[in-house]
């Protein structure tokens, strides 16, 4: 008795769920109708909406990219510089999530290695940091990679492992506070502190 | 009642109006039925001029009364107790005013009006009252018609002092023994820290006594408890590097595991029995390990993970203390792993969700052992989750802002976690039964909570 209760009720629950499609998808389907016209108004709605996505999605990327060449600007002046150590101590930048080097910061980080040469009583400190996304324990690890992958280039760029020092600060120390890509680029990058006498 | 919202969201178009109409009915009549089982939470009259109302309830919990207490300290030993009660989550609070709540204090020659409580949804009575040798409280069973447990606490002499509290916060968690037979967590701190500040900070499970502790100038992060709850392991960095931490609270003392603040040693957890820690130790050539020491041992940390030059930091010990479960960037993006505390048997936890990039971090294993509870990316932001150990089924606690570091209560059913929901980072406790949410804290920036373990007994 019970089990026959059991079966017809999932027959029931079976038959509501047969006679149940899911929700229709956004943006709506075309009406059914017959109606050339809302056809047409709804394929224009569906256009539109597509368009303007599109559109935000493009924008999205142009700002990106205007803010990493902003980012790729600002090292290749830094290498101008006529101050050595202010090419010294000039930052570097990554990407979201990376810690790889763009071709602007190994131009930056090349015209730092003769100025060490020169002064062979210098070490530098390099220190990497993240932006705010992901949890802020990975970003310490995500941090030290940078500083790393720095530090590995210089040494395979002529500069003596002795006397470089890295240190991660993760997304504790942004250099510009607030969400947003404009802050996120300039947060994702490496210090350089020269250590004297050491 | 699953069925019938099933039924009622199909039903879109016009033609079916009249049977919509007839679903909710149904739905309502199903609600009342409920409301009737459970606790109304409409007005009831109970004596000439008492007003008694239930606060809102999930599933109708047993309704409990906590009978004012005379003295001067009885208002905030009734405020603190009715306030543990509720934030327990098992029981449904009386809201009715100490002044109304008076007249079913029992006197000589006048018992307690059980079935005027019974009708009122009532289940327990906790009545406190002052003695010499501190408080005693006795708990009714209404239903029985009896007084089910009476016991005495002493209470330390400075009425709202931190100790006094955490005495008062023990006496909840014991009525919550005699009603549930497993105690609650209201007698339990949480440590965490302040970002951009880098400050220590610890706070009361009900929000009360926030200060900061572990001082100093270095920047602190990822504080984590002892499992005796006097002492807690953190990351702190200065100068050159990152070192990890102890501060025992009784004696105030900071000790670091190496008198040189270089290197990069971060996010440190005891085992379950305090007799090692594990922590992430960063190499020179890119990449972080979980490494284990023993404690009070001077031989170097053992390394347990093949970092191959990724990222493996936030390890949780399981509650037997034989594996680990931290977060890894082995796969090309950080997900959660577990293994044994040796390094070995290591299998991946969570699975990539197809269709978006996964991200899973700061994982914490639960008291009891079953389930993990970690952050991960949905759309945009972290939110909470916990997965089940044995079929790794996944549940989502939190929509709303950026949600992180979630930290288990030693009752296995709250979680404490950082949230933005309020506009600024704060930190929420979230009732895993209920989904019920509360926030913790009032500091901007209260990040990476550790709750603490439930006092030793006695």
């Amino acid at each position: 008795m019970n089990q026959r209760l059991v079966v017809l009720s999932f027959v029931v629950i079976a038959a509501v769920a047969a006679a149940c499609k899911p929700p229709a998808p956004l943006p709506p389907r075309p009406v059914r109708d017959g109606n050339r016209d809302s056809l047409i108004a709804d394929s224009i709605a569906r256009w539109r909406a597509d368009s303007i996505r599109h559109a935000e999605l493009a924008r999205q990327e142009r700002a990106a990219d205007s803010l990493k060449r902003a980012r790729e600007n600002e090292q290749r002046d830094a290498v101008d510089n006529t101050d050595e150590m202010a090419i010294l101590r000039a930052t570097i930048y990554f990407e979201y999530d990376r810690a790889d080097l763009s071709e602007a910061a190994k131009d930056l980080l090349a015209a730092k290695i003769p100025i060490l040469q020169a002064r062979p009583t210098l070490s530098i400190m390099i220190t990497g940091h993240t932006d705010s996304r992901g949890s802020s324990e990975y970003n310490i690890a995500l941090g030290l990679r940078r500083a790393a992958m720095v530090k590995e280039w210089l040494v395979n760029n002529g500069l003596e492992s002795s006397r470089i020092e890295i240190m991660s600060m993760g997304e504790e120390r942004p250099a510009v506070l607030g969400e947003g890509e404009h802050a996120w680029s300039q947060n994702r990058r490496a210090e350089f502190v020269p250590l004297v006498g050491e | 009642m699953v069925t019938i919202s099933f039924v009622n969201r199909c039903f879109k178009n016009k033609k079916n109006a009249q049977r919509l109409a007839a679903v909710r009915n149904i739905r309502a009549l199903v609600l009342s039925s409920v409301a009737v089982f459970g606790v109304s939470s409409t007005s009831l009259n109970a004596q000439d001029g008492v007003r008694i109302g239930m606060e809102y309830t999930l599933g109708g919990r047993p309704g409990v009364m906590v009978l004012p207490m005379e003295g001067d300290k009885g208002d905030s030993i009734w405020t603190i107790i009715r306030r543990d009660i509720d934030y327990d989550d098992r029981a449904s609070v009386v809201n009715m005013s100490a002044a109304d709540s008076r007249a079913f204090v029992p006197v000589a020659g006048k018992p307690i009006n059980f079935a005027a409580l019974a009708k009122l949804g009532v289940v327990w009575v906790v009545h406190p009252r002052a003695t010499l040798a501190g408080i005693t409280v006795t708990l009714y069973d209404v239903a029985a018609k009896k007084a089910a447990n009476t016991s005495t606490f002493p209470l330390p002499s400075e009425p709202n002092s931190p100790s006094w509290r955490m005495a008062v916060h023990g006496i909840s968690d014991q009525i919550g023994f005699w009603m549930f037979r497993t105690r609650g967590a209201a007698q339990t701190r949480i440590l965490f820290d302040v970002q951009g500040a880098g400050e220590l900070w610890m706070i009361d499970s009900d929000g009360a006594n926030a200060r900061r502790v572990a001082k100093g100038s270095y920047y602190a992060m990822s504080p984590s408890w002892h499992p005796n709850g006097t002492e807690f392991v953190f990351a702190a960095q200065e100068n050159r590097g990152w070192q990890i931490g102890s501060h025992n609270l009784l004696s105030g003392v900071t000790h670091f595991k190496s008198a040189s603040m270089r290197g990069l040693n971060t996010t440190p957890a005891f085992s379950p029995d305090g007799s090692i820690i594990a922590y992430s130790n960063g190499v020179a050539s890119g990449g972080t390990n979980i490494v284990v020491a023993k404690i009070g041992s001077t031989a170097p940390a053992q390394r347990i993970t093949v970092g191959k030059g990724s990222d493996n930091t936030s390890p949780s010990f399981s509650p037997n203390g034989r594996r680990i479960v931290f977060m890894s960037g082995r796969a090309g993006y950080p997900e959660l792993y577990t293994m044994d505390i040796d390094g070995t048997n290591v299998q991946r936890l969570t699975e990539t969700d197809y269709g978006e990039k996964s991200w899973r971090a700061s994982p914490d294993w639960s008291p009891d052992g079953r389930m993990v509870a970690y952050q991960s990316r949905v759309g945009r932001d972290f939110q909470i989750m916990t997965i089940d150990m044995r079929d790794r089924s996944t549940k989502q606690y939190t929509s709303d802002g950026e949600n992180e570091d979630p930290s288990w209560a030693p009752d296995g059913r709250h979680l404490v976690f950082s949230s933005t929901r309020s506009g600024v980072r704060q930190l929420w406790v979230v009732d895993v039964e209920t989904g019920r949410l509360r926030q913790l804290t009032k500091q901007p920036g209260a990040r990476l909570p550790s709750w603490s373990p439930l006092p030793a007994k006695k």
